[in-house]
């Protein structure tokens, strides 16, 4: 368990703003009903040029950052499209934390449930810290969920965290599992939302038979 | 204290409390597509979990589908194919409802659902696919989440849900000739910025939102998500009602006399409480287009692109060059009189019925550029075949454009609509990120009028100065970019 609790390695600064979802994982990764390959398709257009060929100024293609464990990115990082691609592209890269001052709303979510952990900082934080890892010398990283402390060569910085989320990251709870024990509260609050709006109930079913009726 | 519209929402679908900041939120809708569900039905068959109510799930095939103009589809990429076959045998394996490729009421899902009457108000509805959103023009909590959530819905029929802070948003006035909705989302998101309503959902109110048609109000909701919204709501009216009730004949007698009662409590209370408010103007709206990679980059196409130096923010600065190193502009170049080589009129922001009819009372009598191409990819079948049969299919082949079949197209390019490296494009979709419509192509968002304007002169032209323009001819006015 210690070893989850302490993340420690190359940080890559990615100081984007806005940085989208579909930049992370562009579409012609999305074509899938598994969840392989997506290593390759990671951040492909910053990675790659036109050709196919890393670009050799891009810093995930840069020596001292080949092995990054981390990306620290701008304010907003995975923002746009759901794809929960996204998050297992950055997994299956080998990145395990992104720190920003802030991040999309579902690309959040879609961290928490798969273990990616995120790590808001405020602004100055992050531009401490971006600076710091701009020179290989001094782009190590550690970030410690006992402490909740980030780590950089000159920089250390606290972070918050719901407990729920803390939970998540470090126990990889079963969520289905854990909502499924409620099962019987559920259908008691279906049957009585029914009693009480009972034109919200099985509207997919029923649209679908209507039209088909009138075809 | 009283209660804001989205906290009763959220407190009439709370199976119960998690934790401070969590509730366990029950779904009435979850839609679902072709590329966002095939890992959540694999989760669920590897811990043999079933659907807990099938008859509250829909699915449809619209992104990667092929939008050709011909008579029976067939995905001509292998991959596409096989995520479109999956969703059928997931479908008919859990006797989930779906809108499958050759269906002719498929289409975009965030068109589909709402003109078939499966929204409606008080609903809370859930779907792999960040422009859920859209459904707050009905009074409907709509958003979007992740695979793994979808899976979640799928097993239990809720979700575990962070609620979200409350802002509202006031448009009074009356929007100006020449604008449409697209317009005002464009110009709000500009002066709060792409997350400028991250972590809150936003009601929208005020004369100028009354005023709007419920497809507008759509596009408003569709593209609050743009500013980060978790989360986008209009209170229904009597507009709302008519809409849903033309559209859903279920809703009668009793049960209609008990909605009705249910959705007149829909709307915040006089006390409500809300975070964070802004208010605008709607006289201030005027055509709207982006001119970097990020919705919020954007501006009135008788502006110019920013300068550098004019921007506060570091971060604003940095992601100004970026854009303009991608998009080829240059600070201080006039919007209006930019080249575009490709036009493209769809997406479930802008592929409506009142989108189309926009569309064609500008291009009448009008013919596409010689050096665009412009496709109109239609929201759904059923809006194709409306506009078929109003005649607009037809102005708008004789004007030049492709008229072709449903789905999400360009707007993300999943399937062969792609624009080539370097290619220009006047654009009715969502988002303008730097290779979202094909690597190396680029993006400006505008409105349905402001692209059919741009069809007609081949560069973004105001669309309120189109006859003028057209009258003192072309020539002279082309050339801010050279492309």
């Amino acid at each position: 368990m210690s070893e989850s609790k302490l993340i420690q390695g190359v940080g890559a600064p990615l100081p984007i703003s806005n940085l989208d979802t579909d930049q992370i994982m562009p579409k012609q990764f999305l074509r899938i009903i598994n969840k392989a390959g997506l290593d390759k398709g990671l951040l492909y257009d910053l990675r790659f040029d036109e050709q196919g060929q890393p670009r050799a100024d891009f810093v995930l293609n840069q020596a001292g950052y080949a092995n990054a464990a981390a990306l620290v990115g701008g304010p907003n990082f995975g923002c746009g499209s759901s794809r929960e691609h996204a998050v297992w592209g950055l997994q299956q890269y080998g990145i395990k934390v992104v720190i920003a001052s802030s991040f999309g709303e579902i690309f959040y979510s879609n961290a928490m449930n798969n273990r990616l952990l995120l790590v808001m900082l405020n602004e100055t934080d992050v531009q401490r810290i971006l600076a710091d890892l701009s020179n290989p010398e001094t782009n190590q990283l550690t970030v410690d969920l006992e402490t909740m402390t980030v780590r950089s060569h000159s920089h250390q910085a606290v972070f918050t965290m719901s407990e729920r989320h803390r939970r998540m990251f470090l126990e990889g709870q079963d969520v289905i599992g854990a909502t499924l024990a409620h099962r019987e509260e559920i259908n008691a609050f279906a049957a009585g939302h029914w009693q009480r709006h009972p034109w919200l109930q099985d509207v997919a079913q029923k649209t679908r038979e209507r039209l088909d009726a009138g075809a | 204290m009283g209660l804001s519209l989205y906290q009763k929402l959220v407190a009439a679908h709370t199976v119960l409390r998690l934790d401070a900041h969590n509730v366990l939120l029950y779904a009435d809708l979850h839609i679902m597509n072709e590329y966002t569900s095939p890992q959540a039905f694999t989760g669920l068959k590897e811990q043999g979990r079933a659907v807990a109510v099938p008859a509250q799930q829909m699915a449809v095939v619209d992104h990667i589908i092929p939008t050709h103009p011909v008579s029976f589809r067939i995905i001509q990429d292998p991959q596409s194919a096989v995520q479109a076959s999956n969703l059928a045998k997931n479908c008919r394996e859990y006797g989930i409802t779906l809108f499958d490729t050759n269906d002719a009421l498929q289409g975009i899902e965030h068109v589909i659902a709402p003109e078939h009457g499966m929204i409606r108000p008080g609903m809370v509805v859930l779907c792999g696919d960040s422009h859920t959103t859209t459904y707050g023009a009905l009074g409907a909590l709509g958003f979007g989440i992740g695979t793994s959530e979808v899976e979640h819905v799928l097993a239990t029929q809720t979700l575990v849900y962070r609620v979200a802070k409350d802002m509202r948003i006031t448009v009074d006035g009356l929007l100006p000739d020449g604008t449409m909705s697209k317009d005002l989302i464009m110009l709000i998101i500009s002066r709060i910025g792409a997350q400028g309503a991250r972590g809150y959902a936003v009601e929208f109110c005020g004369t100028a939102i009354a005023a709007l048609s419920v497809e507008a109000r759509m596009t408003l909701c569709n593209m609050a998500v743009e500013a980060g919204a978790r989360g986008a709501l209009i209170a229904p009216d009597e507009k709302t009602v008519e809409y849903v009730l033309r559209r859903a004949p279920d809703i009668a007698g009793q049960t209609m006399d008990l909605a009705l009662a249910d959705w007149a409590t829909l709307h915040s209370d006089g006390d409500a409480q809300f975070e964070l408010e802004y208010r605008f103007d709607a006289a201030d709206v005027a055509p709207y287009v982006t001119w970097g990679t990020s919705p919020d980059q954007a501006v009135a196409v008788t502006g110019t692109v920013p300068r550098e130096e004019l921007l506060a923010d570091a971060n604003d600065r940095a992601a100004l060059q970026q854009a303009l190193r991608y998009t080829g502009l240059q600070s201080g170049m006039a919007m209006d009189g930019i080249p575009v080589q490709r036009v493209f009129i769809g997406s479930c922001t802008n592929a409506r019925i009142e989108d189309l009819r926009q569309v064609a009372a500008i291009v009448k009598g009008r013919k596409v550029a010689a050096s665009v191409r412009a496709m109109v990819v239609p929201g759904s079948g059923a809006v194709r075949a409306q506009a078929e049969q109003e005649g607009i299919a037809a102005l708008l082949m004789e004007s030049g454009f492709e008229w072709r079949r449903p789905g999400c197209s360009m707007c993300l390019a999943m399937n062969d609509d792609v624009l080539a490296p370097g290619e220009r494009c006047a654009s009715t979709t969502n988002r303008n990120f730097e290779g979202r419509q094909g690597r190396g192509g680029i993006t400006h968002l505008m409105s349905p009028a402001m692209a059919a304007a741009a069809a007609i002169t081949g560069y973004i032209t105001d669309v309120r100065n189109l006859n003028a323009r057209l009258e003192a001819g072309l020539a002279g006015k082309q050339g801010a970019l050279h492309v």
